[in-house]
């Protein structure tokens, strides 16, 4: 199966809901007036696509109905659309900043953070048997110590992945294995270092200082090193997600959002709300529970799959990627 | 501990627009409603309630004829209030403890939603509280590591674990573990099963298969708290697959508006009967609906204070306490001792977020607290007749405890500074008479702290004053 057929598939839930809904609004012959514009919003709200996301994706259309004078909800619709891939895209170069790069003659570190239960160490396993997979040398670190069990788990990935784990025991310094993890990558030549952290709420204070030691650690320890830091969002999250990003973003340099789970809710609309408020690039996604169930994350193909309509997927595919 | 705090300031924010009027016009009402209807959606609150809500509170607000009333904002939020406690469930509602044991109790919900901390954390707190004999069954043998975690878990509380590892059927596991307990004796038990989407109709089926055949008596839905629009279907779907009983809500500890707590109850019309509120083994709370919409309401959450300093306040040391307080020869060792009896109670931020009025002033106030740990450093440093009498602390005692402590000796004069200032104010309040014992009505209401509970406001803000003076703010 291609990458665009199952992100298609992971994503049935989220498109089927969204587009049946927007169907709704957009229906034939609908009449442009305030009725449609708050059934618009309502939809995009369901969506979790956020608040204020919704209110400005409204806002805009109604700017374009009025310089384009438009009657029909067809038109309206292509313009939704395009404003949406806008948003998701970024900017003009926001595809490139979506690319996850690994820098080549040099260590990457990947510092995986988020709340609990968002689904770093399933993240982490899947990450690492796909860069093994590839013929990189990696190496796993890990340093969520607190969790009953979470040193055991991310052992079992590295096993399925085929990739050694540096560990202490449970309850040890978190600082102390990155420590460790970081001379051992050196000493084994490992070209990526993925570090497993502790699920934290964003607002204990000094669970957050923690992970800014961690983060300390590595640049003390790593200097030469190509550090990600990356936030791991569950899609089922609500405006929640504005608060992690901006508050792990105060303690560590986040790089970019993976967004797990998003092949089970109806809101991959949790995508464009993330892109507009946050201003941080989304760097894949996980779309199922299998070890190959993560991927890059390519804006065009994302809101293609979005959109795409049962029949239409192959060619809109193909129209997107030109771009 | 900020839970549903955005959504209690932007409906004081609106209200206090109405409190501050006269009359209410019907478009200052609709006006209202309007902010009502963007707090809660902000709240992840599910559109569909969100709309049912305000439509609810409307029409109350126009009948009740308030439009000529003197006070219409204070009885807009009246209405608001009962309309919250009213979706959140009238009461508290308990786990249907069965005469003939064991209670089967199964944990459903999503990936990474918190089931199997819940369970562990349920049988901990009915171990405790009910004097429960507790069974843990290993039922997710898809994630990995997860039985394990089960294991460390029941280890950290003393609870048996029930396992047959990962090979075997979770319907096979959890009939054993029935068996297990009834061979035991064991008269609650708690299935972990694996997180599932609600849509994965195989893994939908093998609950129901778990719930043929143990016939549990609660099944319990594990709901996080930051769950955005999507609660709803969720919570509709596995109610429709499994008719739950009651909904655990997780990670209540965050900065969440929480709002989908609301909607799930809303469309399940099941009511959440705990609440998870930190990392540790024994923050699960029970969930008290009007203590809820209080809260919400910025109302303060006083008998969640009041529960908690009667369960670890030691009495005798309250009335010394006391005692010392009024008679002003409280000592940095006293200081000390309290500081040590706050942090039972949970962080100091918890605590002062609960006292009413000053929530708000105190999430922006963030305390570290590993500045109390400095603090009591410096005194721990000291020798027991320096903390008997700190006037004895000359340049160079402070510098010893300064090197002991690992601080600057800045830092330890300002702590002696804010001491003195601590002194003073005690001196203060016990002089006004807000510690005399007959002020205090409560008689659970022991010491010192116990004012923080008490229903005088007007020592709110010294109160607030007081901890960030302590804390050097």
């Amino acid at each position: 199966m291609g990458f665009f057929e199952k992100l298609k598939q992971g994503l049935t839930k989220t498109r089927d809901d969204f587009n049946n809904k927007l169907s709704q609004v957009f229906s034939l012959g609908r009449k442009i007036d305030e009725e449609f514009y708050e059934d618009l919003e309502e939809t995009l709200i369901q969506a979790d696509v956020g608040v204020q996301t919704a209110v400005e994706l409204t806002e805009r259309l109604r700017e374009i109905e009025k310089k384009e004078h438009i009657r029909e909800a067809e038109p309206l619709r292509q313009a939704l659309q395009t404003e949406i891939v806008k948003i998701i895209k970024g900017s003009v170069d926001g595809e490139n900043k979506n690319r996850f790069l690994l820098k080549g003659g040099r260590l990457n570190i990947i510092l995986v953070v988020g709340v609990n239960g968002a689904g770093k160490t399933t993240t982490i396993g899947k990450m690492a048997a796909y860069y093994h997979s590839i013929g990189h040398k990696v190496l796993l670190a890990a340093a969520d110590t607190f969790r009953a069990a979470a040193i055991e788990q991310l052992c079992m990935w590295g096993e399925r992945a085929g990739v050694d784990v540096i560990r202490q025991s449970s309850g040890s310094d978190p600082g102390a294995v990155v420590f460790d993890a970081c001379q051992a990558a050196a000493s084994r030549g490992s070209n990526i270092l993925i570090v497993d952290t502790a699920g934290r709420l964003q607002n204990k204070t000094n669970l957050m200082e923690e992970l800014r030691k961690i983060n300390r650690i590595i640049e003390r320890e790593a200097p030469q090193a190509n550090v990600e830091v990356l936030l791991v969002l569950d899609a089922g999250t609500g405006q929640n997600a504005i608060s992690q990003a901006k508050l792990f973003g105060e303690v560590v340099p986040l790089s970019g959002i993976i967004l797990t789970k998003l092949d089970g809710t109806a809101k991959g609309g949790v995508v464009i709300g993330i892109a507009n408020e946050l201003n941080l690039p989304v760097k894949m996604i996980g779309v199922g529970e299998g070890i190959d169930d993560l991927r890059e994350f390519v804006a065009a193909d994302f809101a293609a799959a979005l959109f795409a309509g049962d029949n239409e997927e192959a060619s809109n595919y193909e129209v997107v990627r030109e771009d | 501990m900020a839970v549903f705090s955005s959504l209690a300031d932007k409906l004081q924010e609106t209200f206090k627009k109405l409190t501050g009027k006269g009359k209410l016009t019907e478009s200052d009402i609709n006006e209202a409603m309007r902010t009502v209807r963007m707090a809660l959606l902000e709240a992840d609150v599910s559109y569909k309630v969100v709309k049912d809500f305000v439509a609810t509170v409307k029409e109350r607000a126009l009948g009740a004829d308030i439009l000529g009333s003197l006070t219409p904002g204070q009885q807009v939020i009246k209405i608001v209030q009962e309309e919250l406690t009213a979706l959140m469930g009238s009461e508290q509602a308990r786990i249907n403890m069965q005469t003939k044991p064991p209670t089967i109790v199964m944990m459903a919900g999503l990936q990474g939603s918190g089931k199997t901390t819940s369970a562990a954390k349920l049988a901990q707190l009915f171990k405790k509280q009910h004097h429960k004999r507790p069974l843990l069954v290993a039922g997710d043998i898809y994630r990995p590591a997860a039985i394990k975690q089960l294991e460390v878990l029941g280890e950290q509380t003393g609870i048996p674990v029930f396992s047959l590892g990962d090979k075997v059927s979770p319907v096979e596991i959890a009939r054993q573990g029935v068996e297990h307990a009834m061979a035991n004796g064991n008269d609650l038990v708690l299935i972990d099963t694996a997180g599932r989407l609600h849509i994965d109709e195989a893994l939908m089926q093998e609950l129901k298969d778990i719930k043929a055949t143990v016939e549990p008596h609660e099944i319990l839905l594990v709901v996080d708290a930051m769950a955005g629009q999507d609660a709803v279907k969720v919570a509709e779907t596995f109610n429709a697959e499994l008719e739950i009983d009651g909904l655990v809500l997780t990670k209540m500890d965050g900065d969440t508006r929480g709002g989908a707590a609301l909607s799930a109850k809303a469309v399940t019309g099941k009511p959440i009967k705990f609440v998870g509120m930190g990392e540790k083994l024994d923050a699960m709370e029970p969930f008290y609906p009007d203590r809820m919409a209080s809260r919400i309401l910025g109302m303060g959450d006083v008998l969640t204070l009041i529960e908690k300093v009667q369960a670890e306040v030691d009495d005798q040391k309250a009335k010394e306490l006391e005692d010392k307080m009024r008679t002003s020869t409280f000592t940095l060792d006293d200081f000390l001792d309290q500081m040590a009896q706050l942090r039972k109670m949970g962080g100091m931020k918890d605590m002062l977020a609960m006292i009413p009025g000053i929530g708000k002033q105190i999430r922006d106030l963030e305390i570290d607290e590993r500045e109390i740990g400095k603090v009591e450093a410096i005194v721990l440093s000291m020798t027991p007749a320096e903390r008997q009498n700190p006037s004895i602390l000359n340049a160079s005692r402070k510098q010893r405890v300064a090197r002991g402590s690992g601080v600057q000796v800045q830092q330890v004069n300002r702590l002696l500074k804010q001491f003195e200032d601590t002194k003073k104010m005690m001196k203060k309040l016990t002089d006004s008479g807000m510690l005399k014992p007959e002020r205090i009505h409560k008689p659970r209401n022991k010491k010192g702290k116990g004012k923080k509970g008490g229903k005088s406001g007007g020592n709110r803000n010294s109160m607030g004053s007081m901890f960030s003076k302590l804390l050097g703010r």
